[in-house]
């Protein structure tokens, strides 16, 4: 039994194919739990952001997923998440954007069959700030997907360790 | 042996025990809700998945791990428990066990809601006295779905 969308792929398979998983897990979690609706950012123009949630992948699938935004589209997920109106400095935006980014890399994973136990998820960790590189794993596969929310920018990537 | 309702969406449910010769209690009307995460914004989000659903809360009382949700039962009869099972300190599996030897948690509808949906760990959380497990990402309509009759059984 295994509720939830029903594209899956095999954990085994190449993570080349798995993008749009990726993109499934990122919509469901955006329409189910903030109501709104992304789609695709085709092209995936270049984009500043301010925001950097991450989520560590350990065991079978091992590497780290992302959702970057910008720091008033971060603002307004967690706005609607909470059903609330926040401050632009709320502290809850930080919490908020973990935990988007959890759900949606534990949706992901859960559409990879064939993990079942082998894969743990880190709790999540938020930075701010655009100025930093992020410096590729070795034997990594970056997947990354770019997506549009309220017409702004977003990106959710994984880096797969091989 | 635990009798799994697998059901569309985001959930598996147990099927109610089976219980006669008593009363059913209407808790639809005031509901006093238990929500166990270590995540604050979570809790929040539980809250407001329970309040679109139409679960009309007279009380809120949040827990950050087990412990902390074991003194709330403890202190005041609930009538709905919804828990992560992720949790520094006590994690919901064990929060479960532990659950049964409290009198004020008898009959209470306990649902997990996790990110996590092995099947072993859905399994192992109705086993040990979940009746619902809700996988996140999860809708208010799924909420109301499955954690409404929950709370129109009898206690």
């Amino acid at each position: 039994m295994k509720p939830g969308g029903q594209l899956t792929a095999a954990a085994d398979s190449s993570p080349e194919t798995w993008g749009p998983l990726l993109q499934l897990a990122s919509q469901e979690v955006f329409e189910m739990m903030l109501g709104c609706q992304v789609e695709l950012r085709n092209p995936p123009t270049p984009a500043s952001f301010e925001f950097t949630a991450m989520v560590g992948l350990a065991g079978q699938l091992c590497g780290r997923f992302s959702l970057r935004s910008s720091k008033q589209s971060a603002g307004v997920m967690a706005c609607k998440i909470l059903g609330t109106q926040l401050n632009k400095d709320d502290a809850q935006i930080w919490d908020a954007i973990g935990e988007i980014a959890n759900m949606i890399a534990g949706n992901f994973k859960n559409k990879l069959v064939g993990l079942e136990n082998r894969c743990m998820l880190s709790l999540p960790t938020v930075i701010s700030g655009s100025d930093y590189n992020c410096r590729a794993m070795k034997n990594s596969y970056l997947l990354e997907v770019a997506l549009l929310f309220e017409g702004a920018p977003v990106t959710v990537a994984v880096e797969v360790h091989s | 042996m635990v009798q799994v309702t697998a059901v569309v969406g985001a959930g598996y449910f147990r099927q109610p025990p089976q219980e006669t010769g008593k009363k059913p209690v209407n808790r639809m009307n005031k509901v006093r809700a238990l929500i166990i995460d270590d995540s604050s914004v979570m809790r929040k989000i539980v809250e407001r998945s329970l309040r679109q659903a139409g679960v009309d809360l007279s009380e809120v009382r949040e827990a950050g791990n087990g412990v902390e949700a074991l003194a709330a039962i403890t202190a005041g009869v609930v009538d709905l428990i919804l828990c992560d099972i992720y949790m520094p300190v006590m994690d919901g599996v064990e929060f479960l066990r532990q659950l049964q030897g409290v009198p004020n948690a008898k009959g209470v509808p306990v649902v997990v809601i996790s990110a996590e949906s092995r099947e072993s760990h859905v399994l192992q959380a109705l086993s040990i006295g979940a009746r619902g497990y809700l996988r996140k990402p999860f809708t208010a309509a799924q909420v109301r779905e499955h954690v409404l009759p929950l709370l129109a059984e009898t206690k």
